[in-house]
């Protein structure tokens, strides 16, 4: 059997909030969401890497049928953001969906952290995903993925509940250990469900060292999927943002056609073939159990919570925030609860993020914000936005 | 009576309360007959001038384009050494400096508080040595360390008395450990002028320990606040204010001067005491970042806001929005800010290390880093109606007595001697 090739893209904007948005803005009741930047950026993104790109994956198709076979996670967030102001981008989405060839992944619709901070929040948001991608898309998910790959033990509970069959999570070092992450696993307890490893050293040199380590090397990445296919290797989880093509590193580098090739390669290999997760879930038996008791992510050198949630303006952020949860959802006022569940967004509190270095960079690079205690005001105002609104007066 | 006077910050070129003050007494003493030439660094077209005749050091002397671009040469060499690391002038290198300065030149001052302040503060001498020799004039009064080498210039040339105003000293301004070029200035300037002002006795003192000058020659004439109109202020903000809910604020510089980690101290004991209050600060400065910082650490965050820096304006109408406003500067050597909470009918907190408080007889004093004690007035003014309404109108009526006039006429007697 060949070795199967999974990709999946991430494909998320978060709705921003004002720079500037001030205590005395609250006190009036002004709204917090920076409509104009939000705007102006999911253009951006869509004419740089969401059209672009689909474009290429469209023909790809075309040319390929049943062989090309992709992967996409899309927020809720983002799926609005795209009705409103960039309808041929959702679009060229749906006419990829049409081809049979893609799948699209379960997560939460704001793109949230709920699934550590509230168990009622994320089943609720998990359920308003599902719903938005089967009006959208005409699919119904069946692997999850969390924001920016949240796991442990735990959460495998919670995704067993809503009846999902397999997660997406990070081959990180400390949980695969002696394992290879080319293979699938279960979590500890749960053998029904499945578990697709992200290849974080292949999947990185695409999404982070482009530049560096495969742009003057056509073959280099296939290659390397090639040796792992002969050293049996059943799957081959190549997961990524979709800005990455396009928007992280620009067209002129040539990546969007460096994924073409790639892709095209593959296709014509006799040891690889593209799969997508619940393809590969039926495909392959799981290889044991992983344990996972403490959260891991994607996310920085850590890949743990720590770009989200442990400075103290973070945690005093969040912690307010959940805080909120209870009152504000039996307040049954629905934009108040709409605006509380605006401000779940992971992005919000990795503008936060006081890291240094390469990791503090990469958080500068997508916050909006001067400094991550500018981006704290702003955020903490807007959370109390909507405590003010709870309060009689 | 004809004045020389010479500033660094005039409305609306200001960033502290050095400019309020300076427009304050040249106001006020203009009203008296005294005719006030004031030399700032740099004119803005919308500098207020009504009151005096208002010079920028840079038309002083004529442009010519050969000289600029000797000039910019000279500059140059200059900007590449921070001002802290400017060697420190001595009466000799200082007049080298100006020697070099004094030939015809243009000179361009940005007027702020930058990297070349050190350079723009020499080449401003030159100005006042320029000026000096007119000798249109009875008396030079210079405002702050940035002018004095500009006012022993003018007094050179022109044999006529120097007045040096103190309204902050590097002590103030950077606690113990004074830059000591800077320091060096503010020594010359205090040892050659005949008379040294300052704005509060705190100050006096701490001139006489620390700069070495005699009692007889320092004259504490406190600063004042301009009475205007407050009702005619359309309000800025339709804010809601929750019920019963009461605003507590601090407003300045977030700097160490300025005490703000006290104050936040102080707002954690009252918060996890008081439900319905909130506390705002407003301002920017070095430990901004650090007081969001220890703010968020105290989980204060549902109840304590940062407002950035505010807008004359917008001072105005958070004052309007203020139910107590504290001051815990570290040292102050006025501090202007509780008499516009006052204008407002807002009651006010001090530290004692603050030049007002020997003024406000009926404000609530306490030590800068006495947090218990702050919080605990800070409790009884919220909680007790009684106790923050005769505050509010003892304050009122010392207010009354505090007016620019008062302080003209003590100044135009001190000109006198």
């Amino acid at each position: 059997m060949k070795t199967s090739v999974c990709f999946y893209f991430q494909v998320h904007q978060p709705y921003r909030i004002k720079p500037d948005y001030s205590f005395f803005d609250m006190g009036m009741n002004r709204s917090f969401v920076d409509e104009k930047t939000n705007c102006e950026i999911i253009n951006k993104v869509a004419n740089q890497c969401y059209i672009p790109t689909n474009n290429i994956l469209l023909d790809l198709i075309k040319k390929y049928p049943s062989q090309i076979k992709i992967c996409f996670s899309l927020s809720g967030v983002v799926i609005e953001q795209l009705q409103a102001h960039a309808p041929a981008a959702l679009e060229s989405f749906q006419k990829l969906a049409h081809t049979g060839c893609i799948e699209f992944l379960s997560e939460t619709y704001y793109h949230s952290l709920s699934s550590i901070f509230s168990k009622e929040e994320f089943l609720n948001q998990v359920e308003e995903h599902k719903k938005i991608i089967q009006s959208v898309f005409g699919q119904t998910p069946t692997i999850f993925r969390n924001t920016e790959l949240i796991y442990s033990n735990h959460i495998a509970k919670h995704v067993l509940e809503l009846g999902l069959k397999g997660i997406i999570i990070d081959g990180i070092d400390r949980v695969v250990k002696w394992r290879s992450p080319n293979f699938l696993y279960s979590p500890v307890a749960y053998p029904e469900l499945m578990l697709i490893l992200k290849n974080y050293r292949l999947s990185d040199d695409l999404a982070f060292r482009y530049p560096v380590v495969l742009k003057n090397n056509n073959k280099l990445l296939f290659d390397k999927l090639q040796r792992l296919a002969r050293n049996g290797s059943e799957v081959i989880g190549l997961f990524m943002d979709y800005e990455t093509f396009g928007e992280h590193h620009w067209k002129d580098s040539g990546i969007i056609d460096y994924l073409k090739n790639l892709l095209e390669l593959i296709v014509h290999s006799p040891d690889l073939c593209l799969a997508t997760p619940s393809d590969v879930t039926h495909l392959y038996k799981s290889h044991g159990s992983l344990c996972v008791p403490d959260v891991i992510s994607w996310a920085d050198t850590e890949r743990d919570l720590s770009a989200w949630y442990g400075n103290p303006l973070q945690n005093s952020a969040t912690e307010l925030l959940y805080s909120l949860e209870k009152t504000v959802k039996a307040s049954r006022n629905l934009t108040l609860i709409r605006n509380w569940k605006i401000l779940t967004s992971s992005d919000h509190s990795y503008y936060t993020c006081l890291k240094n270095y390469s990791d503090g960079a990469v958080h500068n690079y997508f916050s909006p914000f001067n400094s991550p205690h500018e981006a704290f005001v702003a955020y903490s105002n807007a959370i109390n936005y909507i405590k003010y609104n709870l309060t009689p007066n | 009576m004809k004045v020389l006077m010479f500033g660094w910050e005039f409305p609306p070129h200001i960033s502290g309360g050095l400019g309020t003050a300076c427009f304050g007494i040249t106001n006020a003493l203009a009203t008296k007959n005294v005719k006030i030439t004031f030399v700032i660094p740099k004119l803005t077209s919308n500098s207020a001038n009504s009151c005096c005749n208002l010079v920028s050091a840079e038309n002083i002397i004529p442009m010519n384009e050969k000289i600029i671009k000797s000039q910019i040469k000279h500059i140059s060499k200059y900007i590449e050494v921070p001002s802290t690391l400017t060697p420190y002038l001595n009466d000799v290198t200082y007049k080298e400096r100006v020697e070099q300065e004094t030939k015809e030149s243009v000179f361009s001052f940005s007027g702020n508080y930058g990297g070349n302040l050190m350079e723009e503060v020499v080449r401003y001498s030159a100005v006042g040595k320029k000026l000096g020799a007119k000798k249109d004039f009875d008396i030079i009064h210079a405002h702050d360390w940035m002018t004095f080498l500009a006012g022993i210039e003018a007094k050179k040339v022109s044999g006529k008395k120097l007045i040096v105003h103190v309204h902050s000293t590097e002590y103030d301004r950077s606690g113990n450990n004074p830059q000591q070029d800077i320091y060096n200035i503010e020594k010359l300037g205090m040892d050659s002028a005949d008379i040294v002002i300052t704005v509060s006795e705190r100050m006096k003192q701490l001139i006489k320990i620390k700069y070495e000058i005699s009692d007889d020659k320092i004259h504490v004439v406190y600063n004042a606040v301009t009475k205007d109109d407050l009702s005619a202020i359309e309000p800025l903000w339709q804010f809601k204010k929750g019920h019963d809910e009461k605003f507590v604020t601090f407003l300045g510089r977030i700097t160490m001067q300025k005490g703000p980690e006290y104050f936040i101290d102080a707002c954690k004991i009252v918060a996890d005491k008081l439900p319905n209050v909130r506390f705002i600060m407003a301002g920017s400065g070095d430990m901004a970042k650090k007081m969001i910082l220890k703010m968020a650490s105290l989980d204060l965050t549902s109840r304590f806001h940062f407002t950035g820096f505010l807008k004359p304006l917008e001072r105005e109408h958070l004052f309007n929005l203020s139910d107590l406003y504290i001051m815990p500067s570290v040292s102050e050597p006025f501090g202007i800010t509780p008499l516009e909470a006052i204008k407002h009918n807002v009651p006010v907190i001090v530290s004692h290390q603050s030049g007002i408080a020997e003024i406000l007889e009926h404000a609530k004093k306490v030590d800068f880093w006495n947090v218990k004690e702050l919080s605990s007035a800070m409790i009884e003014i919220l909680t007790n109606d009684k106790v923050s309404k005769q505050m509010v109108e003892n304050n009122r009526k010392c207010l009354d007595q505090i007016d620019w006039k008062n302080v003209a006429d003590h100044i135009i007697s001190i000109y006198q001697k």
